[in-house]
């Protein structure tokens, strides 16, 4: 009797100390998401003022205006579903080498350096890319075996190096992450059965390693898709991605309703996908579950 | 006979070991080359901030004029104490938020901690260009209303809010402290909790196991996203590019630069910012190595201590 009671008592006092250290973070949700998020909802039914800006409305015109403009939304969804593709593909050979290959002291020394680029400035890596990529760069040393005139600057394949380029860390660091903490007996154990090295990583370490895989993808997509600065500086303006678009009915044209129905659109699509990674992962975690308990 | 197969297993082991050796051999000149691919860009920087022509396709010869210039602009040295101070502030609350209420979620009621785990995808998840977008709208609304309100009361006396620092600051801190919060949970879920239940178990405090056990296992997550939380505070562009009003950043200043054609100056800031980088990291890296060993050390210890006892109450926790 008296036991419960005090387990009783501290349990309600577990729950006071939780509701406090996450109230701070609760208010901030509030404030600075919800309510922005409400806002651009409503601004979204408006009409744009004569000298514009917002005027407050209640209208689906700018929705009936998206499908005219559909072509950002569908470019950028192909562009960075593809470019999350390669990312993942040039990073986890990285990831793998560097959490179940490297020991001691020299993993903390290459993890850091695949983050070294990462913390130099996003603009000064993609500037240091357009003095790579111009016409004095890359273009002039394939001139001389004979390769002439190409033009790397201001076309797609510069848009997808610069995203690689950027996103790279934010697809090596999960996924390192996560097999890091894999067990390495049982790859050893993998082995012994006479897994070939190929069906190891298959059937043991992939698995294993799916949720960062999966945190990665979704690290890289998402920033990937509201890209502003890699099409501007290194495709010159010619691929067009969802961030270019909102950037101009904002802070150029003014259309604030249409801006905010646009982004409104992208902003529930993403939720929409962020609900299928959660169901994905709490699957993924159960079956993880499983097999740890086998 | 037994020797044939014997034979045919060593030539099989031999080709398998040759088999892997090729892959490892392959792996490794793969991991060095995305290495070299990571770092050119960045050499190239190094190497033309030290150039002395004002063309960065032409080396010309040695120099440090730019370096002169850069610290010498007054508006970039203004843009960088700016910067400093709002990735240095959203990066403390980031991580006191995000940490507090990822240690909280376990505890809070149902609904509480999935509006809390709902919130923090719906912070990663909404893109940067769209949070700056919302922020924006959202402060020249409120201050539309709240201007007057403020210029009534105070008599005239104080000046209207605008855009600036501190509605760069909420908008980073919200995206940083949702980030540190998964990061931090997700180590949480790693974690071994029988050292928990062992502390628990000799009736530490929960203060006690939190300071003695639970942080030291947390550490690296909580460090590494204080430093993420820093990092994407300075050098975020596309929020700050919408939230600033009259504040300059140093991206904002750079994209500036940038766009009104080369510009040297920019090659000088970046390896000023490289340096100082790699300084920290080599710091961080040394405080994380000293710390990890003192918590193996512990965890050891705890794990020999505990070891007997976890043994055999072990089919308890079914």
């Amino acid at each position: 009797m008296k036991a419960s009671s005090r387990v009783a008592d501290g349990r309600s006092r577990r729950h006071g100390v939780a509701a406090l250290l996450v109230l701070p973070t609760a208010l901030w949700y509030v404030g600075f998401l919800v309510a922005p998020l409400v806002v651009l909802m409503v601004m979204s039914f408006g009409e744009r003022s004569p000298n514009g800006g917002y005027a407050p409305a209640f209208t689906l015109e700018q929705y009936g205006n998206l499908t005219t403009r559909l072509t950002p939304l569908t470019n950028t969804l192909g562009l960075a579903a593809l470019n999350t593709v390669i990312c993942l593909l040039v990073a986890f050979p990285i990831a793998y080498t560097l959490a179940l290959k490297v020991v001691g002291s020299w993993r903390l020394v290459l993890v850091a350096l695949v983050v070294v680029p990462f913390w130099t400035s996003f603009l000064i890596r993609t500037y240091a890319w357009m003095t790579l990529l111009g016409a004095n760069g890359v273009p002039r040393i394939l001139g001389w075996i004979g390769l002439g005139d190409i033009q790397l600057l201001n076309t797609p394949f510069a848009v997808s190096l610069g995203i690689v380029y950027n996103y790279l860390p934010l697809m090596v660091l999960p996924i390192f992450v996560s097999l890091e903490r894999l067990d390495r007996s049982l790859i050893e154990a993998s082995r012994d059965l006479g897994a070939g090295p190929v069906a190891t990583i298959r059937q043991v370490v992939l698995p294993l390693a799916a949720p960062g895989i999966l945190s990665g993808i979704v690290l890289v997509f998402i920033p990937v898709m509201g890209e502003y600065l890699i099409p501007i500086l290194l495709g010159g303006g010619k691929t067009y991605f969802l961030g270019n678009a909102l950037a101009d009915l904002f802070l150029q044209s003014r259309n604030w309703p249409f801006g905010s129905a646009l982004a409104s659109v992208f902003v529930v699509g993403m939720i929409l996908l962020v609900a299928g990674y959660l169901a994905l992962t709490r699957r993924l975690v159960r079956a993880g579950r499983e097999t740890s308990l086998l | 006979m037994s020797s044939t197969t014997a034979l045919i297993d060593l030539e099989a082991g031999r080709r398998a070991a040759r088999f892997e050796r090729l892959g490892e051999r392959l792996t490794r000149a793969y991991t060095v080359l995305v290495y070299a691919f990571l770092f050119l860009p960045i050499l190239i920087v190094v190497i033309y901030s030290f150039n002395a022509g004002r063309h960065v396709t032409e080396l010309t010869g040695f120099s440090t004029q730019w370096y002169a210039s850069a610290w010498s602009d007054r508006f970039l040295m203004k843009a960088l104490r700016t910067s400093l101070s709002i990735a240095a502030i959203s990066a403390v609350l980031a991580t006191l938020m995000g940490t507090a209420s990822a240690l909280a979620m376990d505890r809070l009621r149902p609904r509480v901690s999935s509006f809390i785990e709902l919130m923090t995808y719906v912070a990663i998840i909404v893109p940067g260009i769209v949070i700056g977008i919302a922020t924006l709208i959202f402060v020249v609304t409120a201050l539309d209303w709240l201007n007057p309100w403020l210029a009534y009361v105070s008599g005239g006396a104080m000046a209207p809010l605008g855009l600036g620092a501190a509605s760069i600051i909420a908008a980073h801190t919200l995206f940083t402290m949702a980030i540190v919060n998964v990061l931090v949970r997700t180590r949480m879920r790693g974690m071994d909790r029988t050292l928990i239940e062992a502390s628990e178990d000799l009736f530490a405090t929960p203060w006690r196991t939190f300071v003695q056990v639970t942080l030291p296992q947390l550490m690296p997550a909580v460090v590494s996203g204080a430093l993420l939380a820093f990092t994407f505070s300075f050098d975020d562009f596309i929020i700050a590019f919408f939230t600033s009003g009259q504040d300059q950043t140093v991206p904002i200043y750079l994209f500036a630069s940038i766009r009104r054609g080369v510009n040297p100056q920019v090659n000088a800031i970046a390896t000023v910012l490289l340096t100082v980088t790699i300084l920290a990291m080599v710091v961080a890296g040394l405080v994380y190595r000293r710390g990890r060993r003192r918590a193996t050390t512990a965890a050891t210890a705890a794990r020999a201590a505990a070891a007997p006892a976890a043994a055999a109450p072990a089919g308890r926790r079914r």
